[in-house]
């Protein structure tokens, strides 16, 4: 919604400062997105007063004319103009001024005689069609004054954020209403130069049906219609608009059309009231009827489209068909034109929900469908037929002819509120006294009805404003005119809250610490994804790319690789925290939190000790990253190798449930790169139980190394396990410190070396129990193991 | 003085120009607990007459101190060059070994202290689940259904066919987690709901369909706009400075009223205009208003009784401001470059 200050002044009536204004438009709560200035070329222009004009001595239709610009010197210029005369004021552009158009004044001989600067025509500044010749300035202002302090040409275009509940700031005077009451000034109503004295009264209230001069009009969907204000005008002259109207409209960004169309235009900026003028001549019959769509019925827009109507829009119609999709946009049959001379001015209120499904159907979204969809004034159509009617006359003759029609088959009006000032305390934290309340609502145009004894104010509150229906409304009016700015900035007391903080953030946060601690840093992906990754379909896509969510997140960190490949980065540690999405019940898909991390490259950065070498990190780092992952976000699982393939190992729950995996991942890898290795688990959020303290050992351990022949195809797992429970209670640990293969071994086979640690609690112990022990263990593994043996030193 | 004693003083003093070894040569000449000069002398004190035996006692023990110190002192001295003499010639302009270091991501670095400065105001987390219903995301918050309000949030949907709570939608902010909060009925709530969020936006500079924000709620008896903005103007100070300029000025969202919006003074231009906002001197940083009394009784919760506030901001908004990061798909990369400059 664009707004022009000029205009905003206009109601105001006193001037606005830019800047001012932006803030206090924001205050008003229509923040300002940007800020255009408007023929501000215009403020180079300035007054200049001809004091002298001579015949150029080499041609006849041009003039020398000596201009005083407010300077000390004369300057000499050369004028075309047939009506350039001694003694009177045109806009002058001296040398180096820019006019509208991009020309940029220079100074020059014409026809041999010097000239600096152009004493300008309408046309040249942009402000009218008018090319006849200058434009003389009937203005005391001294000469040098800027053309724009006499003619008020220069403004600024206001592009401002209105928020769908108040439709009442899609134009100038509601707008002008919210400055006007935030200081409690008072609002006045533009004049309209030229308009005359209408001898229009109250106009006439009907019910379904009435007659206008000759002209029948009918509501037959009250539903959609519920009120509908209508002129006729005759003899009306169809042309261009004259400066003053085209301006306004132009600073707005509306393109002038002809005067009729322009009126009706500047009537919806100025009241929020869309209009339409039919051409009378063209309507058959002489009947206007507001109804359905028929079915199969058709309509050529004022844009030109052939748009198939039906029965869930509502139409205004003549006897032959429709003439305009109500609402919406007008019909080309009935559209005014130069050739018309009477009309059909019509002012309806419409019923949003109708307006925006017709538009969507439609795929026509206009300036009116947009302010009927947000609710226009009901109450205002005849002021708005008025305005429109005075400008009309004001610029192309004619008549009203009859009165002004108001079919209005049932009145109903806006709702009575009942408002506590209690209320108002509680929601606000302040009292706000009762006559302040009062003052507040009236300014913004309620009336306060009464003032009952129970306490309650009963407010009814004005036509354009929709979004005041219960007492919570009334009591942000309170607050906005009050000021937030006014309340205190006092921390008061609080109680907590009665829920415990989030386990699933609690769990995040453990995550990210310990993953970081890895080295591994935090990626955050866009869980859309192409449809290829996802089986969670996007029903409206914006892009191919974004079709789907996301089933995993490792193929996310990949892709993340693949571009970090790209920009020749060949170490990369990543790892997400997110929501992996499945097809669940109904259309609710079924969503887990996970955590994965990719890591490929270098162990550790290179270092000049190492000759810059660092080895790759390889599945043993990954098989690392997982334990640590896997320890934070499942407690309770443990890590094994997965039965179903060679090169993975899962994360099995107590309860025998995989809830993750790790291994090779497939990308695009380039030949520098090294390998990709990720892993990807489930978030339990469950609270973690409390940890309790293990003693520390107060007794010396003892290790025993065992060096022990695995054939092929035996685990070191199963052997670990045999030790463990041959070596009985003494055995404290068993680590394994070196695995060998090659020559000296049966082929295939392998020396694993196991660290024995054993300890007793409260004694040292002796060498012979230690050796029992190993003894023991070494059996188990034997007896349960086939081909383990110890290997020969 | 007893003639031991004194030439085992004048020995003291070539203790501080000792050799390593020499030095425990010495120690044991000296001090050695079997054949030590002082300690044998200590030991030969027994014999002495009372009165001899006191001060000659008195004048071993101090010796013996003495001694000791010297000893530690010449020991550490000379471990001190050892270790000095282990780094002579290296050129310790020479780079360090490093470890790879792990970093949060900028928004989580954003989220982690929003939530530190709203838990010491009592808020704890909540969260809920991206996918949610039109009841949950629009009508339970008040939403009219079918009207101009919902085009503000341009909705990415996950069913063609509605159920008994409408089509299934990806939730376009986490206010649907003041819902389930307040449903469950445990009063007073003071919470604050961090979340990914989405909207049918396309990918570029400064949009994307997904975004990550931060809502709060809190809701008890006595809640009041003055407990709002004291809140928010506190938290806004201890993000962005403790002279941080705040106003509040009126806008619309269905579910709070009266609603407004929370700027600062504009961080790059301190106030005083510039492109980065527009030329206001502010920056919006939050939506916030009252609960909506509707969304109380949607919730089964007495609005005559209770009342409460609620805002919501995005978190790369704001981290893309302090980091002074120009482009939001810079966040969604996963650019190892990036990613380690923040931490």
């Amino acid at each position: 919604m664009n707004l022009s200050r000029r205009w905003l002044e206009a109601f105001l009536r006193r001037p606005l400062d830019p800047r001012e204004l932006g803030e206090r438009l924001a205050m008003a709560g229509v923040p300002a997105d940007a800020v255009e200035p408007v023929a501000a070329e215009l403020r180079a222009v300035v007054v200049g007063l001809v004091e002298e004009v001579r015949p150029h001595p080499n041609a006849d239709r041009l003039r020398l004319c000596v201009v005083n610009d407010g300077g000390a010197e004369r300057r000499h210029v050369v004028c075309g103009a047939a009506n350039v005369s001694a003694g009177v004021k045109y806009p002058f552009a001296r040398v180096g001024t820019t006019l509208p158009g991009g020309l940029v004044l220079e100074r020059r001989k014409i026809r041999g005689e010097p000239s600096e600067g152009m004493l300008c025509s309408a046309r040249e500044l942009g402000l009218g069609d008018d090319h006849e010749g200058i434009l003389p300035l009937d203005t005391d202002a001294v000469p040098g004054t800027p053309l724009t302090e006499v003619i008020e040409a220069d403004d600024e275009r206001y592009v401002v954020d209105v928020t769908p509940n108040r439709p009442d700031l899609l134009c100038h005077k509601g707008v002008a209403r919210e400055l006007a009451a935030a200081d409690g000034t008072p609002l006045r109503m533009p004049e309209i130069p030229g308009a005359p004295d209408l001898p229009l009264g109250s106009p006439r209230r009907e019910g379904a049906e009435a007659e206008v001069d000759g002209v029948r009009v009918v509501i037959e969907d009250a539903e959609t219609c519920p009120r509908f204000t209508a002129a006729v005008l005759r003899g009306v002259r169809v042309g261009p608009s004259p400066a003053w109207l085209r301006r306004r409209l132009e600073a707005v960004g509306q393109r002038s059309i002809n005067n009729v169309v322009d009126a009706t235009n500047w009537v919806m900026l100025e009241l929020n009231r869309p209009m339409h003028a039919f051409d009378l001549a063209r309507l058959h019959g002489s009947a206007v009827v507001v109804r359905r769509a028929r079915r199969d019925e058709v309509l050529v827009t004022l844009d030109g489209q052939r748009r198939a109507l039906d029965p869930a829009m509502a139409v205004v119609a003549d006897t032959a068909g429709a003439q305009a999709v109500g609402g919406v946009m007008g019909g080309r049959e009935s559209e005014v034109s130069e050739a018309t001379t009477d009309l059909f001015l019509e002012c309806a209120w419409w019923l949003p929900a109708r307006i925006r499904a017709t538009r969507r159907v439609l795929g026509l979204s206009t300036e009116a469908s947009y302010r009927f969809e947000r609710g226009v004034d009901p109450m205002n159509g005849a002021e708005a037929v008025r305005r429109c009617a005075e400008i009309i006359l004001a610029t192309g003759g004619g008549e009203v002819r009859g009165e002004i029609v108001d079919l209005w088959p049932q009145p109903s009006f806006p709702p009575r509120i009942f408002l506590r000032p209690a209320r108002v305390a509680q929601v606000l934290g302040v009292d706000v006294p009762w006559s302040r309340i009062e003052q507040y609502l009236v300014r913004l145009g309620c009336t306060v009805v009464s003032k009952p004894d129970d306490g309650r104010m009963a407010v009814d509150v004005p036509g354009w404003r929709p979004d005041l229906r219960a007492e919570i409304d009334l009591v942000e009016e309170v607050a906005r005119i009050h000021g937030f700015g006014a309340l205190p900035d006092e921390l008061r007391p609080f109680r907590v809250g009665a829920r415990p903080d989030d386990a699933r953030e609690l769990a995040d946060d453990r995550l990210r610490d310990g993953l970081g601690a890895q080295g591994l840093r935090e990626a955050r992906l866009l869980p859309l994804v192409p449809a290829a990754s996802g089986e969670v379909r996007v029903v409206n896509p914006l892009s191919a790319d974004h079709e789907a969510l996301r089933r995993e997140l490792v193929g996310g960190l990949a892709r993340a690789v693949e571009r970090n490949w790209a920009a020749h980065v060949r170490d990369v540690r990543l790892f997400e925290i997110g929501t992996a999405f499945a097809p669940g019940e109904g259309d609710r898909p079924a969503e887990e939190r996970r955590v994965a991390g990719v890591l490929t490259g270098a162990r550790e950065p290179a270092h000049w000790s190492a000759s810059g070498r660092a080895p790759d990190a390889d599945l043993w780092d990954l098989r690392g990253l997982f334990e640590a992952a896997v320890a934070l976000a499942q407690p309770g699982a443990s890590v094994q190798v997965a039965s179903e393939a060679p090169d993975r190992w899962v994360a099995v729950r107590p309860d025998g449930t995989t809830a993750g995996w790790a291994g090779p991942v497939a990308a695009d890898r380039p030949p520098w790169a090294a390998p990709l290795f990720g892993f990807e688990v489930a978030i339990d959020p469950a609270p973690r139980g409390p940890v309790s303290y293990q003693p520390l050992p107060e007794t010396p351990a003892v290790e025993r190394d065992l060096a022990l022949v695995l054939p092929e195809g035996v685990l070191a797992a199963q052997v670990s396990a045999s030790l463990r429970r041959g070596a009985g209670r003494l055995l404290e640990a068993i680590e394994i410190v070196d695995e060998y293969r090659g020559a000296g071994l049966p082929a295939g086979a392998r020396s694993v070396a196991f660290r024995l640690r054993f300890r007793a609690a409260g004694r040292t112990l002796r060498d012979a129990e230690v050796d029992a022990a190993v003894e023991r263990g070494l059996a188990a593994a034997r007896e349960e193991v086939p081909g383990v043996s110890l290997r020969a030193t | 003085m007893h003639p031991a004693l004194a030439r085992l003083a004048e020995r003291l003093a070539r203790v501080p120009a000792l050799g390593a070894a020499e030095l425990e040569t010495e120690h044991v000449a000296v001090l050695g607990r079997k054949s030590g000069e002082l300690t044998a002398l200590l030991k030969s004190l027994a014999a002495l007459p009372l009165d001899e035996r006191k001060s000659v006692g008195a004048e071993a023990n101090r010796l013996r101190a003495e001694y000791e110190a010297a000893f530690a002192a010449r020991r550490a001295a000379l471990a001190a060059e050892a270790g000095r003499a282990a780094w002579r010639g290296v050129d310790l302009t020479m780079p360090a070994r490093r470890r790879w270091t792990g970093a949060r991501h900028p928004v989580t670095l954003v989220l982690d202290e929003i939530t530190a400065i709203f838990r010491e105001l009592g808020f704890v987390r909540a969260t809920g689940p991206e996918a949610e219903s039109e009841w949950l995301n629009f009508l339970a918050l008040n939403f009219p259904p079918d009207h101009p309000a919902m085009d503000l949030h341009d909705t990415l949907y996950l069913g063609e066919t509605p159920g008994p709570e409408g089509r299934m939608l990806l939730r376009t902010h986490t206010s649907p987690v003041q819902i389930r909060v307040l449903r469950e009925g445990c009063l007073p709530v003071r919470v604050i709901i961090p979340g990914t969020v989405y909207r049918k936006d396309p990918f570029d500079a400064s949009h994307a369909p997904m975004f990550t924000q931060v809502e709060g709620l809190a809701v008890d008896e006595g809640i009041s706009f003055v407990d709002l903005k004291a809140t928010l103007a506190h938290f806004a100070r201890a993000l962005f400075g403790s002279a941080t300029a705040v106003r509040f000025r009126p806008s619309f969202f269905p579910f709070t009223e009266p609603s407004a919006e929370m700027d600062v003074a504009c961080r790059i231009c301190g106030g005083r205009g510039c492109p980065a906002c527009k030329g206001s001197g502010w920056m919006e940083i939050l939506g916030c208003g009252m609960v909506h009394p509707q969304v109380l009784v949607n919730c089964g919760v007495d609005p005559e009784r209770y009342t409460g506030f609620a805002f919501g901001m995005g978190m790369e908004r704001i981290a893309m401001n302090r980091f002074g990061i120009p482009d939001i798909r810079l966040l969604y990369d996963g650019d190892m470059r990036f990613l380690g400059q923040f931490e």
